[in-house]
Protein backbone atom coordinates (compact mmCIF):
# COMPACT_ATOMS: atom_id res chain seq x y z
CA UNK A 1 0.00 0.00 0.00
CA UNK A 2 1.08 3.74 -0.90
CA UNK A 3 0.60 6.58 0.79
CA UNK A 4 -1.47 8.04 -2.57
CA UNK A 5 -3.38 5.08 -3.04
CA UNK A 6 -6.44 6.46 -1.20
CA UNK A 7 -7.23 8.84 -3.95
CA UNK A 8 -8.09 6.59 -6.24
CA UNK A 9 -11.40 6.06 -4.36
CA UNK A 10 -11.64 9.76 -3.95
CA UNK A 11 -13.08 12.33 -6.60
CA UNK A 12 -11.04 15.41 -7.20
CA UNK A 13 -13.44 18.31 -6.04
CA UNK A 14 -12.54 19.80 -9.34
CA UNK A 15 -13.94 16.46 -11.18
CA UNK A 16 -17.21 16.42 -8.72
CA UNK A 17 -18.28 20.35 -9.34
CA UNK A 18 -19.16 20.70 -12.48
CA UNK A 19 -18.49 24.06 -12.64
CA UNK A 20 -19.76 26.94 -14.78
CA UNK A 21 -19.46 25.62 -19.13
CA UNK A 22 -18.61 22.59 -18.09
CA UNK A 23 -19.57 21.03 -21.03
CA UNK A 24 -16.94 22.31 -22.47
CA UNK A 25 -14.83 23.72 -20.25
CA UNK A 26 -13.63 20.32 -18.13
CA UNK A 27 -11.68 22.17 -15.60
CA UNK A 28 -9.56 25.58 -14.93
CA UNK A 29 -5.93 25.68 -13.49
CA UNK A 30 -3.57 28.66 -12.39
CA UNK A 31 0.38 28.07 -11.07
CA UNK A 32 2.48 30.71 -9.90
CA UNK A 33 6.55 29.96 -9.81
CA UNK A 34 8.50 31.33 -7.26
CA UNK A 35 11.88 30.84 -5.75
CA UNK A 36 13.49 31.72 -2.34
CA UNK A 37 16.34 33.99 -1.73
CA UNK A 38 19.13 32.97 -0.28
CA UNK A 39 19.55 29.99 -2.78
CA UNK A 40 20.47 29.50 -6.30
CA UNK A 41 17.57 28.42 -9.00
CA UNK A 42 17.21 24.54 -9.05
CA UNK A 43 19.83 23.54 -11.31
CA UNK A 44 22.30 24.82 -9.29
CA UNK A 45 21.34 23.30 -6.10
CA UNK A 46 23.15 21.14 -3.87
CA UNK A 47 21.65 17.84 -2.44
CA UNK A 48 21.76 19.39 0.74
CA UNK A 49 20.33 22.85 -0.13
CA UNK A 50 17.84 20.77 -1.76
CA UNK A 51 16.84 18.74 1.35
CA UNK A 52 17.24 21.95 3.44
CA UNK A 53 14.47 23.92 0.80
CA UNK A 54 11.84 20.20 1.49
CA UNK A 55 12.19 20.90 4.80
CA UNK A 56 11.59 24.99 4.32
CA UNK A 57 8.72 24.51 2.37
CA UNK A 58 6.90 21.50 4.30
CA UNK A 59 7.45 23.34 7.62
CA UNK A 60 5.71 26.61 5.44
CA UNK A 61 2.77 23.84 4.69
CA UNK A 62 2.46 23.60 7.98
CA UNK A 63 2.30 27.25 8.93
CA UNK A 64 -0.23 27.85 6.36
CA UNK A 65 -4.11 27.34 6.96
CA UNK A 66 -4.73 26.42 3.75
CA UNK A 67 -2.44 23.89 3.61
CA UNK A 68 -1.89 23.12 7.28
CA UNK A 69 -4.86 19.85 7.12
CA UNK A 70 -2.69 18.46 4.05
CA UNK A 71 -0.55 15.92 2.82
CA UNK A 72 3.10 16.23 2.62
CA UNK A 73 4.85 13.89 -0.02
CA UNK A 74 8.77 13.33 -0.59
CA UNK A 75 9.44 11.42 -3.49
CA UNK A 76 11.62 9.24 -1.39
CA UNK A 77 8.46 7.95 -0.52
CA UNK A 78 6.75 7.86 -3.27
CA UNK A 79 7.13 4.66 -6.09
CA UNK A 80 7.27 5.25 -9.96
CA UNK A 81 3.95 4.52 -10.10
CA UNK A 82 2.13 6.54 -7.56
CA UNK A 83 4.10 9.19 -9.12
CA UNK A 84 2.57 8.77 -12.81
CA UNK A 85 -0.56 8.10 -11.09
CA UNK A 86 0.15 12.06 -9.50
CA UNK A 87 0.79 13.02 -12.68
CA UNK A 88 -2.68 11.45 -14.54
CA UNK A 89 -4.28 13.78 -11.65
CA UNK A 90 -2.54 16.38 -12.87
CA UNK A 91 -0.90 17.10 -9.64
CA UNK A 92 2.42 17.10 -10.16
CA UNK A 93 3.72 18.23 -13.94
CA UNK A 94 5.89 15.62 -16.41
CA UNK A 95 8.69 17.54 -15.52
CA UNK A 96 8.46 17.28 -12.11
CA UNK A 97 7.51 13.71 -12.36
CA UNK A 98 10.28 12.57 -14.59
CA UNK A 99 13.57 12.88 -13.05
CA UNK A 100 14.04 11.58 -9.71
CA UNK A 101 15.70 13.59 -7.46
CA UNK A 102 15.07 15.20 -3.91
CA UNK A 103 11.64 16.89 -4.57
CA UNK A 104 8.13 17.04 -2.29
CA UNK A 105 4.83 17.97 -3.17
CA UNK A 106 1.69 19.74 -0.93
CA UNK A 107 -1.59 18.25 -1.72
CA UNK A 108 -4.86 19.58 -0.26
CA UNK A 109 -7.30 16.31 0.99
CA UNK A 110 -9.53 17.54 -1.96
CA UNK A 111 -7.05 18.11 -4.66
CA UNK A 112 -7.87 21.97 -5.46
CA UNK A 113 -4.33 22.65 -4.56
CA UNK A 114 -0.86 21.40 -4.82
CA UNK A 115 2.70 22.50 -4.33
CA UNK A 116 5.27 21.07 -6.42
CA UNK A 117 8.47 22.04 -4.44
CA UNK A 118 12.02 21.57 -6.37
CA UNK A 119 10.15 21.66 -10.46
CA UNK A 120 11.90 24.13 -12.69
CA UNK A 121 11.83 26.85 -9.73
CA UNK A 122 11.90 25.90 -6.30
CA UNK A 123 7.85 26.23 -5.64
CA UNK A 124 5.16 25.78 -8.20
CA UNK A 125 1.85 26.62 -6.64
CA UNK A 126 -1.09 25.15 -8.35
CA UNK A 127 -4.93 25.96 -7.89
CA UNK A 128 -7.99 23.74 -9.19
CA UNK A 129 -10.97 24.13 -10.19
CA UNK A 130 -13.91 21.94 -12.15
CA UNK A 131 -15.41 24.37 -15.55
CA UNK A 132 -14.68 27.76 -16.53
CA UNK A 133 -13.68 29.19 -13.58
CA UNK A 134 -10.58 31.19 -12.97
CA UNK A 135 -11.11 33.95 -11.21
CA UNK A 136 -11.83 31.31 -8.19
CA UNK A 137 -8.75 29.46 -8.77
CA UNK A 138 -7.00 33.01 -8.81
CA UNK A 139 -8.87 33.82 -5.20
CA UNK A 140 -7.47 30.62 -3.99
CA UNK A 141 -4.10 30.65 -5.33
CA UNK A 142 -3.44 34.24 -3.90
CA UNK A 143 -4.36 33.55 -0.39
CA UNK A 144 -2.20 30.60 -0.25
CA UNK A 145 0.82 32.54 -2.14
CA UNK A 146 0.57 35.11 0.55
CA UNK A 147 0.07 32.23 3.55
CA UNK A 148 3.48 30.86 2.09
CA UNK A 149 5.18 34.23 2.04
CA UNK A 150 4.83 34.65 5.38
CA UNK A 151 7.30 32.13 6.31
CA UNK A 152 9.24 32.34 3.07
CA UNK A 153 11.20 34.63 1.59
CA UNK A 154 10.59 34.89 -2.31
CA UNK A 155 13.13 36.37 -4.95
CA UNK A 156 11.66 39.27 -6.57
CA UNK A 157 13.17 42.39 -8.10
CA UNK A 158 10.41 45.42 -8.31
CA UNK A 159 11.18 45.93 -11.82
CA UNK A 160 10.97 42.25 -13.08
CA UNK A 161 8.91 41.10 -10.41
CA UNK A 162 9.41 37.54 -9.17
CA UNK A 163 12.62 35.84 -10.61
CA UNK A 164 12.39 32.88 -12.29
CA UNK A 165 14.60 30.14 -13.36
CA UNK A 166 13.19 30.47 -17.05
CA UNK A 167 12.73 34.09 -18.22
CA UNK A 168 9.73 32.82 -20.10
CA UNK A 169 8.29 33.22 -16.26
CA UNK A 170 9.67 36.15 -14.91
CA UNK A 171 7.29 38.52 -13.38
CA UNK A 172 3.40 37.46 -12.15
CA UNK A 173 5.00 33.94 -12.47
CA UNK A 174 1.47 32.90 -13.62
CA UNK A 175 0.56 30.22 -15.53
CA UNK A 176 -3.23 30.21 -15.97
CA UNK A 177 -4.94 27.25 -18.11
CA UNK A 178 -7.90 25.67 -19.04
CA UNK A 179 -8.74 22.20 -20.31
CA UNK A 180 -11.12 22.24 -23.29
CA UNK A 181 -12.88 19.89 -25.07
CA UNK A 182 -13.29 20.26 -28.56
CA UNK A 183 -15.07 17.53 -30.53
CA UNK A 184 -17.22 19.38 -32.90
CA UNK A 185 -14.28 21.72 -33.89
CA UNK A 186 -11.92 19.23 -34.76
CA UNK A 187 -15.21 17.53 -36.56
CA UNK A 188 -15.57 20.41 -38.65
CA UNK A 189 -11.62 20.96 -38.83
CA UNK A 190 -11.73 24.36 -37.88
CA UNK A 191 -10.07 23.33 -34.89
CA UNK A 192 -6.49 25.08 -36.92
CA UNK A 193 -8.08 28.56 -37.17
CA UNK A 194 -8.90 28.56 -33.64
CA UNK A 195 -5.37 27.27 -32.85
CA UNK A 196 -3.46 30.05 -35.07
CA UNK A 197 -5.81 32.94 -33.67
CA UNK A 198 -4.67 31.97 -30.37
CA UNK A 199 -0.59 31.87 -31.24
CA UNK A 200 -1.60 35.43 -32.66
CA UNK A 201 -3.00 36.45 -29.68
CA UNK A 202 0.30 35.11 -27.55
CA UNK A 203 -1.47 32.07 -26.17
CA UNK A 204 -0.33 28.78 -26.05
CA UNK A 205 -2.40 25.51 -26.94
CA UNK A 206 -0.87 22.20 -25.74
CA UNK A 207 -1.72 18.84 -24.75
CA UNK A 208 -4.09 17.08 -22.51
CA UNK A 209 -0.69 16.96 -19.43
CA UNK A 210 0.70 20.49 -20.95
CA UNK A 211 3.99 21.12 -22.40
CA UNK A 212 5.02 18.41 -25.03
CA UNK A 213 1.69 16.44 -25.18
CA UNK A 214 -0.27 15.31 -27.06
CA UNK A 215 -3.78 16.05 -28.07
CA UNK A 216 -5.69 13.43 -28.01
CA UNK A 217 -9.32 12.82 -27.35
CA UNK A 218 -10.12 16.52 -28.88
CA UNK A 219 -9.12 17.68 -25.34
CA UNK A 220 -6.59 21.23 -25.62
CA UNK A 221 -5.32 23.32 -22.97
CA UNK A 222 -4.84 26.76 -23.59
CA UNK A 223 -2.94 29.05 -21.66
CA UNK A 224 -1.29 32.39 -21.41
CA UNK A 225 2.53 33.12 -22.83
CA UNK A 226 3.23 36.41 -21.39
CA UNK A 227 3.77 36.67 -17.61
CA UNK A 228 5.29 40.05 -17.78
CA UNK A 229 4.15 43.35 -18.39
CA UNK A 230 0.52 42.49 -17.33
CA UNK A 231 -0.93 42.24 -14.18
CA UNK A 232 -2.62 38.78 -12.80
CA UNK A 233 -6.10 39.78 -13.29
CA UNK A 234 -5.03 41.10 -17.32
CA UNK A 235 -3.78 37.88 -18.07
CA UNK A 236 -6.58 35.79 -16.85
CA UNK A 237 -9.21 38.13 -18.53
CA UNK A 238 -7.38 38.05 -21.68
CA UNK A 239 -7.42 34.33 -21.73
CA UNK A 240 -11.08 34.11 -20.06
CA UNK A 241 -12.01 36.93 -23.18
CA UNK A 242 -10.35 34.15 -25.96
CA UNK A 243 -11.91 31.40 -24.06
CA UNK A 244 -15.25 32.54 -23.68
CA UNK A 245 -15.15 32.82 -27.58
CA UNK A 246 -13.61 29.65 -28.34
CA UNK A 247 -16.87 28.12 -26.11
CA UNK A 248 -19.26 29.69 -28.54
CA UNK A 249 -17.50 28.41 -31.64
CA UNK A 250 -17.64 24.68 -30.05
CA UNK A 251 -21.37 25.65 -29.25
CA UNK A 252 -22.13 26.80 -33.18
CA UNK A 253 -20.24 23.89 -34.58
CA UNK A 254 -22.48 21.12 -32.04
CA UNK A 255 -25.51 23.12 -33.54
CA UNK A 256 -24.59 22.83 -37.01
CA UNK A 257 -23.48 19.25 -36.83
CA UNK A 258 -26.34 18.64 -35.16
CA UNK A 259 -28.73 20.22 -37.68
CA UNK A 260 -26.38 19.47 -41.16
CA UNK A 261 -24.65 16.55 -40.41
CA UNK A 262 -26.99 14.71 -38.08
CA UNK A 263 -27.27 11.24 -39.73
CA UNK A 264 -23.29 11.05 -39.70
CA UNK A 265 -22.65 12.77 -36.50
CA UNK A 266 -25.48 10.33 -35.04
CA UNK A 267 -23.30 7.32 -37.03
CA UNK A 268 -20.09 8.40 -35.26
CA UNK A 269 -21.31 8.67 -31.66
CA UNK A 270 -23.32 5.04 -31.86
CA UNK A 271 -20.17 3.74 -33.78
CA UNK A 272 -17.95 4.74 -31.02
CA UNK A 273 -20.41 3.35 -28.59
CA UNK A 274 -20.16 0.22 -30.43
CA UNK A 275 -16.82 -0.39 -30.09
CA UNK A 276 -16.51 1.05 -26.24
CA UNK A 277 -19.14 -1.54 -26.08
CA UNK A 278 -17.71 -4.27 -27.74
CA UNK A 279 -14.03 -4.01 -27.25
CA UNK A 280 -12.00 -6.71 -25.44
CA UNK A 281 -8.88 -4.81 -25.80
CA UNK A 282 -8.74 -1.12 -26.02
CA UNK A 283 -5.43 1.21 -25.80
CA UNK A 284 -6.11 5.02 -23.85
CA UNK A 285 -5.42 6.54 -26.99
CA UNK A 286 -8.45 5.22 -29.38
CA UNK A 287 -10.69 4.44 -25.89
CA UNK A 288 -10.07 8.56 -25.07
CA UNK A 289 -10.98 8.87 -29.05
CA UNK A 290 -14.33 6.97 -28.94
CA UNK A 291 -15.45 8.65 -25.02
CA UNK A 292 -14.75 11.60 -26.43
CA UNK A 293 -17.79 10.83 -28.81
CA UNK A 294 -19.65 9.75 -26.21
CA UNK A 295 -19.41 12.79 -24.14
CA UNK A 296 -20.41 14.48 -27.15
CA UNK A 297 -23.51 12.25 -28.05
CA UNK A 298 -24.25 12.61 -24.44
CA UNK A 299 -24.42 16.30 -24.64
CA UNK A 300 -25.77 16.81 -27.76
CA UNK A 301 -28.70 14.52 -26.48
CA UNK A 302 -28.08 11.70 -29.13
CA UNK A 303 -27.19 9.09 -26.38
CA UNK A 304 -30.31 9.18 -23.93
CA UNK A 305 -28.37 7.36 -20.87
CA UNK A 306 -28.20 7.91 -16.60
CA UNK A 307 -24.95 8.56 -17.00
CA UNK A 308 -23.80 11.90 -16.75
CA UNK A 309 -20.72 14.64 -17.95
CA UNK A 310 -19.20 14.18 -15.10
CA UNK A 311 -19.06 9.90 -15.15
CA UNK A 312 -17.42 10.40 -18.19
CA UNK A 313 -15.03 13.00 -17.08
CA UNK A 314 -13.93 10.63 -14.23
CA UNK A 315 -13.83 7.74 -16.78
CA UNK A 316 -11.14 9.37 -19.12
CA UNK A 317 -9.14 9.69 -15.68
CA UNK A 318 -9.48 6.30 -14.87
CA UNK A 319 -8.21 4.52 -18.01
CA UNK A 320 -4.91 6.41 -17.89
CA UNK A 321 -2.04 3.44 -16.97
CA UNK A 322 -1.72 4.32 -13.72
CA UNK A 323 -4.89 4.53 -12.84
CA UNK A 324 -5.49 0.80 -14.17
CA UNK A 325 -3.10 -0.37 -12.37
CA UNK A 326 -4.04 1.25 -8.72
CA UNK A 327 -7.51 -0.17 -9.63
CA UNK A 328 -6.51 -3.27 -10.47
CA UNK A 329 -4.29 -3.31 -6.68
CA UNK A 330 -1.19 -4.52 -9.06
CA UNK A 331 1.25 -3.57 -11.57
CA UNK A 332 -0.01 -4.45 -15.93
CA UNK A 333 1.89 -4.38 -18.69
CA UNK A 334 0.63 -2.52 -21.53
CA UNK A 335 -1.49 -5.42 -23.13
CA UNK A 336 -2.91 -6.60 -19.67
CA UNK A 337 -3.73 -2.65 -19.25
CA UNK A 338 -5.37 -2.79 -22.78
CA UNK A 339 -7.70 -5.51 -21.50
CA UNK A 340 -8.67 -4.01 -17.90
CA UNK A 341 -9.02 -0.97 -19.65
CA UNK A 342 -11.91 -2.78 -22.06
CA UNK A 343 -13.42 -4.71 -19.27
CA UNK A 344 -13.93 -1.33 -17.08
CA UNK A 345 -15.48 0.12 -20.07
CA UNK A 346 -17.87 -2.40 -20.69
CA UNK A 347 -18.69 -2.50 -17.22
CA UNK A 348 -19.38 1.04 -17.03
CA UNK A 349 -21.33 1.24 -20.00
CA UNK A 350 -23.06 -1.91 -19.23
CA UNK A 351 -26.52 -0.33 -18.84
CA UNK A 352 -26.11 1.76 -22.10
CA UNK A 353 -28.88 0.76 -24.95
CA UNK A 354 -27.54 0.27 -28.20
CA UNK B 1 -2.12 10.43 -41.97
CA UNK B 2 1.25 8.91 -42.57
CA UNK B 3 3.98 8.71 -39.46
CA UNK B 4 6.40 11.25 -39.86
CA UNK B 5 9.59 8.79 -38.72
CA UNK B 6 8.82 5.60 -41.00
CA UNK B 7 6.69 6.75 -43.16
CA UNK B 8 4.82 3.67 -43.86
CA UNK B 9 2.34 2.93 -40.85
CA UNK B 10 -1.14 5.37 -40.24
CA UNK B 11 0.19 7.80 -37.73
CA UNK B 12 -1.84 7.55 -34.25
CA UNK B 13 -0.29 10.36 -32.06
CA UNK B 14 -0.62 13.74 -33.23
CA UNK B 15 1.35 16.25 -31.45
CA UNK B 16 0.72 19.76 -31.52
CA UNK B 17 2.81 22.75 -29.99
CA UNK B 18 2.56 26.81 -30.62
CA UNK B 19 5.12 28.87 -29.50
CA UNK B 20 5.79 32.57 -30.58
CA UNK B 21 3.02 32.06 -33.66
CA UNK B 22 4.79 28.97 -34.83
CA UNK B 23 2.83 25.62 -34.76
CA UNK B 24 5.32 22.64 -35.08
CA UNK B 25 3.11 19.28 -36.05
CA UNK B 26 4.14 15.66 -35.60
CA UNK B 27 2.86 12.86 -36.58
CA UNK B 28 3.75 9.24 -35.13
CA UNK B 29 2.22 5.85 -35.75
CA UNK B 30 2.33 3.61 -32.23
CA UNK B 31 5.64 1.83 -32.37
CA UNK B 32 7.39 4.72 -33.31
CA UNK B 33 5.87 6.93 -30.81
CA UNK B 34 6.30 3.69 -28.48
CA UNK B 35 9.97 4.17 -29.46
CA UNK B 36 10.58 7.64 -28.98
CA UNK B 37 8.48 7.30 -25.71
CA UNK B 38 8.87 11.17 -23.69
CA UNK B 39 11.98 11.28 -25.55
CA UNK B 40 9.78 13.93 -27.46
CA UNK B 41 8.85 16.41 -25.01
CA UNK B 42 12.29 17.78 -25.07
CA UNK B 43 12.01 18.61 -28.54
CA UNK B 44 8.81 20.96 -27.83
CA UNK B 45 9.23 23.38 -24.81
CA UNK B 46 9.73 26.76 -24.45
CA UNK B 47 13.23 26.24 -23.50
CA UNK B 48 14.39 25.19 -26.03
CA UNK B 49 12.90 27.41 -28.48
CA UNK B 50 13.68 30.25 -26.23
CA UNK B 51 17.73 29.16 -26.35
CA UNK B 52 17.12 29.00 -30.28
CA UNK B 53 16.30 32.91 -29.62
CA UNK B 54 19.25 33.39 -27.23
CA UNK B 55 21.40 32.70 -30.05
CA UNK B 56 20.05 35.33 -32.64
CA UNK B 57 20.03 37.23 -29.66
CA UNK B 58 23.91 38.49 -29.80
CA UNK B 59 24.60 41.93 -30.33
CA UNK B 60 24.07 43.08 -34.40
CA UNK B 61 27.98 44.26 -34.56
CA UNK B 62 30.03 41.16 -35.05
CA UNK B 63 32.19 41.07 -31.91
CA UNK B 64 36.07 40.27 -32.57
CA UNK B 65 36.66 39.39 -29.02
CA UNK B 66 34.96 36.53 -27.50
CA UNK B 67 33.29 37.88 -23.88
CA UNK B 68 32.90 35.06 -21.31
CA UNK B 69 29.74 36.64 -19.22
CA UNK B 70 29.08 34.70 -16.19
CA UNK B 71 27.14 35.31 -13.10
CA UNK B 72 29.51 36.04 -9.96
CA UNK B 73 27.04 34.57 -7.54
CA UNK B 74 26.33 31.11 -9.27
CA UNK B 75 29.35 30.75 -11.56
CA UNK B 76 26.48 29.95 -14.62
CA UNK B 77 28.02 30.99 -17.97
CA UNK B 78 26.04 33.16 -20.74
CA UNK B 79 26.74 30.42 -23.00
CA UNK B 80 25.41 27.84 -20.48
CA UNK B 81 22.19 29.40 -20.08
CA UNK B 82 22.17 30.13 -24.14
CA UNK B 83 22.34 25.75 -23.94
CA UNK B 84 19.47 25.32 -21.30
CA UNK B 85 17.25 28.30 -21.33
CA UNK B 86 17.35 27.95 -17.63
CA UNK B 87 19.09 30.88 -15.20
CA UNK B 88 21.61 29.43 -12.12
CA UNK B 89 20.10 32.22 -9.48
CA UNK B 90 18.32 35.41 -8.97
CA UNK B 91 21.23 37.18 -9.18
CA UNK B 92 21.87 36.36 -13.55
CA UNK B 93 19.30 38.60 -14.13
CA UNK B 94 21.83 41.26 -13.00
CA UNK B 95 25.20 39.66 -14.39
CA UNK B 96 23.12 39.35 -17.42
CA UNK B 97 21.28 42.07 -17.68
CA UNK B 98 22.57 43.42 -20.87
CA UNK B 99 21.63 40.78 -22.94
CA UNK B 100 19.25 39.15 -21.14
CA UNK B 101 16.52 42.64 -20.90
CA UNK B 102 16.82 42.10 -25.05
CA UNK B 103 15.62 38.50 -24.74
CA UNK B 104 13.03 39.37 -22.24
CA UNK B 105 11.58 42.12 -24.43
CA UNK B 106 11.71 39.95 -27.07
CA UNK B 107 9.67 36.89 -25.65
CA UNK B 108 7.69 38.79 -22.63
CA UNK B 109 7.14 41.98 -25.32
CA UNK B 110 7.76 43.96 -21.48
CA UNK B 111 10.34 44.37 -19.36
CA UNK B 112 8.35 45.85 -16.27
CA UNK B 113 6.62 44.33 -13.66
CA UNK B 114 2.85 45.12 -12.97
CA UNK B 115 1.67 42.37 -11.05
CA UNK B 116 1.41 41.19 -7.65
CA UNK B 117 4.84 42.11 -4.91
CA UNK B 118 5.28 40.64 -1.83
CA UNK B 119 4.57 42.17 0.75
CA UNK B 120 7.59 42.33 2.33
CA UNK B 121 9.69 43.47 -1.23
CA UNK B 122 12.13 45.96 -0.94
CA UNK B 123 11.93 49.24 -2.63
CA UNK B 124 8.25 49.92 -3.06
CA UNK B 125 9.21 52.07 -6.09
CA UNK B 126 10.31 50.79 -9.09
CA UNK B 127 13.70 51.85 -11.00
CA UNK B 128 13.45 52.49 -14.67
CA UNK B 129 13.58 48.58 -15.38
CA UNK B 130 14.79 49.88 -19.31
CA UNK B 131 18.20 51.07 -18.58
CA UNK B 132 18.26 54.39 -20.92
CA UNK B 133 21.70 53.53 -21.66
CA UNK B 134 20.94 50.20 -22.71
CA UNK B 135 18.42 51.31 -25.35
CA UNK B 136 20.55 53.72 -26.71
CA UNK B 137 23.04 51.14 -27.21
CA UNK B 138 20.80 49.35 -29.06
CA UNK B 139 19.11 52.01 -31.37
CA UNK B 140 22.81 52.78 -31.80
CA UNK B 141 23.46 49.06 -32.97
CA UNK B 142 20.25 49.13 -35.20
CA UNK B 143 20.85 51.89 -37.27
CA UNK B 144 24.60 50.91 -37.78
CA UNK B 145 23.12 47.67 -39.45
CA UNK B 146 20.03 49.64 -40.89
CA UNK B 147 17.15 47.71 -39.21
CA UNK B 148 15.14 50.82 -38.85
CA UNK B 149 11.85 49.45 -37.82
CA UNK B 150 13.52 47.98 -34.77
CA UNK B 151 15.30 51.58 -34.24
CA UNK B 152 12.04 53.07 -34.79
CA UNK B 153 10.89 50.83 -31.74
CA UNK B 154 13.79 51.82 -29.54
CA UNK B 155 13.80 55.68 -30.65
CA UNK B 156 9.91 55.27 -29.04
CA UNK B 157 10.90 53.64 -25.91
CA UNK B 158 13.67 56.31 -24.92
CA UNK B 159 11.01 58.83 -25.77
CA UNK B 160 7.96 57.22 -23.76
CA UNK B 161 10.95 56.97 -20.12
CA UNK B 162 12.15 60.32 -20.92
CA UNK B 163 8.46 61.93 -21.26
CA UNK B 164 7.44 59.51 -18.05
CA UNK B 165 10.79 60.77 -16.51
CA UNK B 166 9.92 64.46 -17.18
CA UNK B 167 6.37 63.74 -15.76
CA UNK B 168 7.55 62.73 -12.92
CA UNK B 169 10.05 65.65 -12.05
CA UNK B 170 7.44 68.14 -12.63
CA UNK B 171 4.84 66.91 -9.98
CA UNK B 172 7.83 66.60 -7.73
CA UNK B 173 8.48 70.59 -8.21
CA UNK B 174 4.72 71.32 -7.89
CA UNK B 175 4.15 69.53 -4.47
Amino acid sequence: MSDVDFLIHHQAEWLRSGGPDSDIVISSRIRLARNLTGYPFCQKLTEAQRAEIVDMAEDAAGASPMLKPSHYWRYSALSDLDLQFLLERHLVSREHAGERSVKAVALTGDESVSVMVLEEDHLRIQAFQGGFNLPACWKTINQLDDELEGALDYAFSPALGFLTACPTNVGTGLRASCMLHLPSLVLTKQVHKVLQALAKLNLAARGLYGEGTQATGNFFQFSNQLTLGQNESEIIDNLVTVIRQVIEHEKEARKYLRDKKTSKIEDQIWRAVGTLKSARLISSAEATQFLSLLQLGIQMEVVSTSLTSQDLNLLFLLIQPAHLQKLAGKELDSPERDAFRAELIRGKLKALVV
Amino acid sequence: MICSICNSQEAMIHLTEIVNDQMIEIHLCETCAAEKGTDFKTHFNAADLLSGLIDTGKPAKPSTRRLVLKCPSCGLTYEEFGKTGRLGCAQCYDAFSKMLLPLIKRVQRATRHLGKKPSRAPGQSAPPPYDLKILRDQLRKCVQSEEFEEAAHYRDEIKRILEEKSKKGKKGKNE
